[in-house]
């Protein structure tokens, strides 16, 4: 039988919405308040959920300890309360949470091998949420 | 047009996870905390989506008075405050993980549902943890 097991994960960073593509006036225009030179900062809520086969013998999808660890190294660790421009992964694109779901996307897909990664669904703030489907 | 109607309840039950076949060494670590003999608990809470077409005369894809009686039925007199091991015939031979209770709850309202056909079912284990079993083999 195959089941989705998901997870939920929080972590808080900055950011600002700017690029070097556009004039300052476009980038403005573009992303409105989101474009102050200081940036801001959210609460984001992660949504990770990995799909399987349930073992027979342990009743489980994938050990949630191992997928608890994964996020905390690769994601958490290194994003929670973090300006997100500063991270490798933002100095060449904008970290939009569209840019961000995908970067944790890709981070995740590389790590996981002994399961099917489903979903990783990204909350910016209570309004908005973003997904990238495996 | 197929619409979706999700319904949703809440049991409260205990459970512990133990496979016989393994050691109490193996049992320890692959269940950690899991594994304590005497068992805890958890308030889970159950979304059951059904879908179908909207009756041209009722506008309902399902009578929600009937889908609740049938949850309340056949998953809350069951498993609410139960000790799920012991006391839910399923987790006789079955570890009650999150995994197998959203099986054992699709098994349980799937025959029952005439009208509408079950998608879905959602098993919170705790507000961070979920299962959704879509009744896939």
């Amino acid at each position: 039988m195959k089941a989705h097991l998901t997870r939920r994960y929080w972590f808080a960073a900055s950011h600002r919405l700017h690029t070097d593509k556009l004039s300052e006036a476009e980038n403005r225009a573009i992303y409105g308040k989101c474009n102050n030179p200081f940036g801001h900062g959210h609460n984001y809520a992660l949504e990770v959920t990995v799909s399987g086969q349930v073992a027979p013998d342990t009743g489980m999808v994938y050990n949630l300890p191992d997928l608890d660890l994964l996020v905390r190294n690769e994601v958490l660790e290194r994003f929670d309360h973090q300006n997100l421009n500063c991270i490798p992964e933002f100095q060449e694109i904008v970290p939009t949470t569209e840019n961000l779901c995908t970067a944790i996307f890709n981070i995740l897909k590389r790590k996981l091998d002994a399961v099917h990664l489903e979903r990783v669904r990204l909350e910016e703030t209570s309004q908005n949420s973003f997904e990238v489907l495996g | 047009m197929t619409v979706y109607l999700t319904r949703k309840c809440e049991f409260s039950a205990s459970h512990h996870y133990h496979n016989p076949a393994f050691t109490a060494e193996e049992n320890q670590r692959v269940f950690g905390k899991c594994n304590n003999p005497n068992g805890h608990g958890h308030n889970y809470t159950l979304e059951v989506t059904v879908k179908g077409s909207v009756d041209a005369i009722t506008g309902f894809v399902v009578d929600l008075k009937e889908l609740k009686e049938i949850m309340n039925r056949e998953v809350v007199d069951a498993m609410d405050h139960r000790y799920l091991n012991h006391e839910v015939p399923e987790f006789k031979a079955e570890i009650p993980t999150t995994e197998n209770i959203a099986i054992a709850i699709w098994r349980r309202l799937e025959p029952k549902l005439q009208v509408a056909r079950l998608h879905r079912v959602r098993l919170f284990e705790m507000h961070d943890l979920w299962v959704d079993f879509y009744g896939e083999a």
